[in-house]
């Protein structure tokens, strides 16, 4: 009978053992071994030691500028795009509100478009002299931006877009906040706190693990954003927006470096997990994950 | 008297409701206004279009302008190959994640922590450090240029998170029914496809709407994979004709309108299975 099941289990099991080992931790190793040799994509490849990681760190313009790009557009994209989310779910979570449902499908429309076609969108109103963006900007007689189009404003700009899809994250937090125990928050009435208190001391430990849960994965999607890159400004203005995906997009399918980009991928892979470490350490054991689990 | 008390009630709640109704009004035109934008840009003329100060409403609606876009633009073709991907991969993804999910939620056989481990691991790893390799193992066999590398990835447990999804769900459905299922000589396939399906619907629609979304908006994977014009999904179709004429912002938006529509009526449709799918990998994941 036990040996029934362990055959049956395995045979479910078979597909995605087949993709696990030969469609992710076979070719994540595979990876590695090519980051270590001058592979292209026709003909056969030399093993070249560290080289592609010593030009990586030490002779490769692009790479510096690729990961601080990255870093400024991560850390801006999770700080707006949570903080809208958060806003919008606090807004909904009042109970007095009418047409939740309504304002909640609303606001999560911008996350169902998809990437190339809301690419296309923010580029045309973004568009310094025909676009949305100045046309209001101008109406309210204040200064317009060159947006994606100049150097400065372009991470910015696309920052300003990602909050755009705050949706995902803000459906999270709704079902966070429904879960805060509201005799917890009479406690602090009857203590005579204000809403400011109940927010800082009660609402933000409670949905503590969502707040984590989302920032983590925002750190990580914001890290391998490629489509705003590729199809809006090609890593421009003065390579402004060369976010690493894109950078090893171009290294290897453009350049043909197929060894070189694998050392890339996996200094940024480096890099990725060395911050949600960080982040586990710094914000994962303020975590209140309850009494269980 | 009550008449007071009444009034006196109303407006103890009003100014802050009032307030919050207005953000909340404030919010849905930020979020409609740029779909607007996208509808009156495919609407307009292409000297309209680039008129200054920019016009906020069409001076007249051009609808011939999507006519004028499926004539350039191989829509049908496009819309054809991504079904071509789209079907068999939502079908292989639902298929073969709700076996994994129900060997790992409801079998016990040796080796699962490490399976389910190695699942969890996957989720979490970043794909762009597998990509180089996935793509010389499918320029080695032969497979760029097709669909067979979107197929397989589906046929294989079709993503790490989804089988995640099945397993949470499978979990929580008590197990007397396979017990007494096993009593009266079912086997496991036959408990699988008769018992557990069926009282999966749920969780098996919410995955099969997010394959759905995955592959209609999936950009990078045919940008890398697919040459030939002709093999095209929309998502890259839209790109080549923004390649072709670079200043038509009215059929690029049209295009993108295209694009946009089936996917914001799918989640219109599908949206409680939606949303519980994004609250289950949240809140539990």
């Amino acid at each position: 009978m036990r040996r029934n099941e362990a055959i049956a289990g395995y045979l479910f099991m078979l597909p995605l053992i087949i993709g696990i080992v030969f469609l992710t931790y076979g070719q994540f190793v595979y990876s590695l071994i090519i980051s270590f040799t001058d592979q292209s994509v026709f003909g056969a490849s030399n093993f070249v030691g560290f080289q592609n990681y010593t030009k990586l760190l030490t002779e490769d313009f692009f790479f510096w500028k690729s990961i601080k790009a990255t870093m400024l557009y991560a850390f801006g994209s999770v700080i707006a795009t949570q903080l809208a989310a958060l806003a919008v779910a606090l807004l909904l979570n009042n109970k007095h509100l009418r047409g939740k449902t309504f304002f909640r499908t609303i606001f999560y429309i911008p996350s169902i478009v998809p990437a190339v076609a809301s690419c296309l969108l923010w580029m045309w109103m973004f568009n310094p002299d025909f676009g949305l963006f100045n046309a209001f900007l101008k109406a309210l007689g204040l200064p317009t931006s060159k947006w994606i189009y100049a150097e400065s404003s372009a991470v910015p700009s696309l920052v300003l877009m990602s909050a755009w899809a705050c949706g995902a994250p803000m459906v999270i937090y709704l079902s966070g906040l429904a879960n805060v125990p509201p005799s917890l928050l009479e406690a602090v009435d009857i203590d005579g706190g204000g809403a400011w208190t109940k927010f800082i001391h009660i609402t933000i430990p409670m949905i503590s693990p969502v707040l984590f849960y989302n920032t983590l994965m925002g750190v990580i999607a914001g890290f391998m954003t490629f489509t705003n890159s590729y199809v809006m400004t090609e890593g421009g203005p003065n390579n402004a927006t060369l976010f690493v995906n894109y950078l090893i997009y171009r290294d290897a399918f453009q350049y043909n470096e197929f060894g070189y980009a694998s050392a890339l991928a996996w200094i940024v892979f480096l890099v990725l997990a060395v911050l949600t470490l960080i982040i586990f350490r710094f914000f994962g054991k303020k975590v209140y994950y309850g009494d269980k689990d | 008297m009550t008449r007071i008390e009444l009034r006196k009630k109303k407006r103890k709640f009003r100014p802050s409701l009032i307030i919050l109704y207005a953000f909340l009004i404030a919010g849905t035109f930020v979020c409609l206004v740029p779909l607007y934008w996208m509808l009156r840009s495919s609407l307009m003329s292409n000297a309209e279009i680039f008129v200054f100060p920019p016009r906020f409403f069409p001076s007249s609606w051009r609808w011939n302008n999507y006519v004028k876009t499926f004539q350039n633009f191989e829509a049908l073709m496009y819309f054809t190959n991504t079904m071509k991907i789209l079907v068999p991969c939502v079908i292989g993804t639902v298929l073969t994640s709700a076996m994994a999910g129900y060997a790992l939620g409801r079998l016990s056989f040796p080796g699962k922590k490490i399976w389910f481990a190695l699942t969890i691991g996957a989720m979490i790893l970043p794909g762009h450090v597998v990509l180089i390799p996935l793509y010389l193992t499918y320029s080695f066999i032969g497979a760029t240029n097709t669909y067979t590398p979107f197929y397989l990835a589906a046929w294989c447990g079709g993503g790490a998170a989804n089988v995640f999804l099945m397993r949470q769900f499978m979990r929580t459905l008590p197990r007397e029914y396979d017990e007494s299922a096993m009593i009266d000589g079912a086997s496991r396939l036959q408990i699988f496809l008769r018992i557990l399906v069926p009282l999966c619907a749920p969780i098996l629609i919410t995955v099969a709407i997010f394959t759905f979304m995955f592959y209609w908006n999936d950009f990078q994977g045919p940008l890398i994979y697919l040459r030939s014009d002709n093999k095209f999904t929309l998502a890259l179709g839209i790109l080549s004709l923004r390649g072709a004429y670079a200043s038509k912002w009215n059929y690029i938006m049209a295009a993108s309108l295209v694009m946009v529509v089936p996917a914001v009526l799918l989640f219109a449709v599908g949206q409680r299975y939606f949303i519980e799918g994004i609250v289950l990998t949240g809140v539990k994941g």
